[in-house]
């Protein structure tokens, strides 16, 4: 702990906000003792640090207590109009067939939801319906893999209202794809959702978290999601943050991934007007291969950090990491990625790259690559570019008749279809290049 | 009417002047040579005339098809019949090189008011031409130039000259790192594609390629002018003597 943290800081209005929202709460929020003490030393953490700012290094380009400035009161249950509008959500992946899962301000909303006739070995329920029960395996897992000491984290704890608790049992493989839709309503609110997903050893599945809201409203959203990989299994993970122009977005993904096993996750980062991705991936056995991508497209004055630890425990693992982001406008675009290397994780093969292309002179993008390497028989890099588009290129597109602007589309499309090509289901790849284009055909 | 008048060009680039008033004609369905040393300016008037950024005129005019070529981007100056087959082809990650031809073949047609082409009629005419240059259909599958040896990046720009028709193609030294029977193919692409309507600009270094692709006139380039015209027979006379004369007459 460092020293500036004992000092008594001013709370800013938002930091008072959510104390208040917090002890209002409390009481109410879903959970037996254990559960409420865990949201208690969460809250704990919150109220000793404070927003992280940019003297925190992890947060240094992501200022939280600058850029939140007011916190929204936790959301309320969503009325039948919220619904009504929460019906056509989950567009963007176009006619990926999947089993929707659906939340209205981080609420589950089962007459929206697809959780009949579950394939074997597939359960599906509501979190804040598990603590109410006081299902078991949650006291084991939950808190077990996110980051007790990020403040977003203590704070998804400390407020956690409902979310997706999902198993796959051992050696189930799940074929259509789950869907699980979080959807603001029109009223500003703040919404704190928690999932708990198990895929157990052998099994298979694939699992899309999408974010989305209305553009006219500041809701703010903050997500979590812990996920583990049994031995042996094959989980493709795809979160699309397609949050409203004015929303702010934290979430943080938590991994714990088994051996023998294989682990892709794309984010797909468009919408929202302060975002915050965090990815803590813990590679705990031996001979698993890992692709862990994302794609940022941001304009006007978007800003959106993707924040990576990628921590190799155990050894022969292979991690790929490919970021690429489009910066338009004054937007602002941040990643961070650290590649841990424990002294056991030997054999490991990791290979970071993250590049930026931007737009406009006005936009902003700021890498931060790191390797943590303690083990000596390793293969680990990374690189970092950050350019305009290639002039050249252009050139030669535009000297066989294609117009200015659908040659730097065709360039654009081709920067992010790099790491978009890493997603192995081809008609999500579809609809995501589609999401790209319209972006393109909006900014021409 | 010309099809092509440059008058006393001058053009550089980032400042210094490389083409110092250059007069060039090309009437419809004419191929001309421009052959000249190292640093005449060849590459440049190439470049000038397809609209490359940083190269840009300084006075003098060019008329293509009667219009001022200087109002135009380099994507109407394409659309209008202008082709450049580059001396060094960029490779462009990421685009199949289908898509880039229909992306281009399309862009034109659509610009000129003609319809676009249908699926099935682009794969057979894109098909056909491959077949014809010898151009792997595998290749059009990758991306556009990646991995591509150099003479199948120059066989790959005959490919777009063949599907783009356009009404003049300046080809930068198109023969640069060619061996005999990729120039061969080549040469046997341009020359199909030769006719009353079809106007060539063929810069080049050596005469070989003019073996293939026969000019109806010969321009020597020399410190960005032209200082002799001649038939056919100029280029066997530069092959044997060399360009030391021509750059000396400048210079005196």
């Amino acid at each position: 702990m460092n020293a500036l943290a004992d000092v008594t800081v001013m709370k800013t209005a938002a930091e008072t906000a959510l104390a208040n929202a917090y002890s209002e709460a409390r009481a109410r929020l879903p959970g037996g003792d254990a559960i409420a003490a865990q949201r208690a030393a969460a809250f704990d953490i919150f109220a000793k640090q404070g927003l992280p700012h940019r003297r925190v290094e992890d947060w240094k380009y992501t200022d939280l207590r600058a850029l939140m400035r007011d916190a929204k009161p936790l959301a309320n249950p969503p009325d039948a109009a919220a619904k009504a509008r929460a019906g056509t959500a989950g567009s963007l992946l176009g006619d990926v067939e999947c089993r929707r899962i659906v939340f209205v301000d981080g609420a589950f909303v089962p007459e929206l939801s697809d959780t009949a006739a579950l394939e074997a070995g597939l359960t599906v329920g509501s979190l804040a319906a598990a603590l109410a029960d006081g299902v078991s395996t949650l006291a084991e897992k939950l808190g077990k893999l996110a980051p007790a000491s990020d403040v977003a984290v203590a704070l998804n704890t400390a407020l956690m209202g409902d979310g997706a608790v999902i198993r796959i049992g051992a050696g189930s493989t799940i074929e259509r794809p789950l869907h699980l839709i979080f959807v603001a309503s029109e009223k500003p609110a703040a919404s704190f959702v928690r999932s708990l997903v198990v895929v157990e050893r052998g099994a298979r599945v694939m699992l899309i978290e999408s974010h989305e809201g209305p553009a006219g409203s500041d809701y703010q959203v903050n997500a979590a999601l812990e996920l583990f990989v049994g031995d042996g299994a094959h989980v493709d993970h795809v979160k699309i943050i397609g949050e409203g122009a004015e929303a702010l977005h934290v979430s943080t993904l938590a991994a714990a991934i088994g051996a023998k096993a294989r682990f892709n996750t794309f984010t797909f980062t468009i919408g929202g007007a302060v975002v915050r991705n965090q990815l803590f991936l813990n590679f705990d056995g031996e001979d698993t291969v890992a692709g862990i991508r994302g794609a940022t497209l941001i304009k006007g004055r978007q800003h959106a950090d993707t924040t990576l630890v990628a921590n190799h425990i155990a050894r022969n693992c292979q991690s790929r990491e490919v970021f690429k982001s489009v910066l338009d406008d004054e937007a602002h675009g941040v990643f961070q990625g650290r590649i841990i290397v424990k002294p056991g994780a030997q054999q490991t093969d990791a290979k970071m790259m993250t590049r930026a292309l931007l737009l406009s002179e006005r936009a902003e993008a700021d890498n931060k690559p790191e390797l943590e390497i303690f083990a000596d028989d390793v293969q680990c890099g990374h690189g970092a570019t950050a350019g305009a588009l290639d002039r050249e290129l252009k050139f030669y597109l535009m000297a066989r008749g294609i117009p200015a602007a659908e040659a730097e589309a065709l360039l654009i499309q081709a920067f992010l279809g790099e790491a978009i090509e890493g997603i192995e289901h081809a008609g999500l790849r579809e609809a995501l290049m589609d999401s790209v284009s319209a972006w393109l055909r909006a900014r021409a | 009417m010309s099809l092509l008048e440059i008058e006393n060009l001058h053009a550089g680039i980032d400042g210094k002047e490389i083409l110092k008033g250059l007069d060039l004609t090309v009437n419809a369905g004419e191929v001309h040579a421009i052959m000249g040393p190292n640093g005449s300016g060849k590459s440049t008037l190439a470049y000038v005339l397809a609209g490359k950024q940083n190269y840009a005129p300084t006075a003098g005019e060019v008329r293509f098809d009667g219009l001022n070529l200087f109002d135009m981007e380099p994507d109407e100056r394409a659309a209008r019949g202008l082709f450049l087959a580059f001396q060094y082809p960029l490779e462009i990650p990421g685009v199949a090189t289908m898509t880039f031809l229909r992306t281009a073949l399309n862009a034109q047609r659509k610009k000129r008011g003609e319809a676009e082409l249908s699926t099935p009629e682009f794969l057979k005419k894109v098909r056909g031409l491959a077949k014809m240059l010898g151009v792997d259909q595998e290749m059009l599958r990758r991306a556009v130039n990646v991995g591509f040896s150099g003479g199948e990046k120059k066989r790959n720009e005959i490919l777009q000259m063949a599907l783009l028709e356009p009404r003049l193609a300046v080809l930068d030294e198109t023969d640069s790192g060619l061996d005999i029977d990729a120039l061969k193919i080549v040469a046997d692409g341009v020359n199909r594609l030769r006719g009353p309507g079809r106007s060539f600009v063929v810069i080049t270094h050596y005469q070989r390629l003019l073996n293939y692709i026969v000019p109806d006139l010969v321009h020597v380039l020399s410190k960005g002018r032209i200082v002799k015209t001649g038939g056919k027979e100029l280029a066997l006379e530069l092959e044997a003597r060399g360009y030391a004369e021509y750059q000396e007459e400048v210079a005196a």
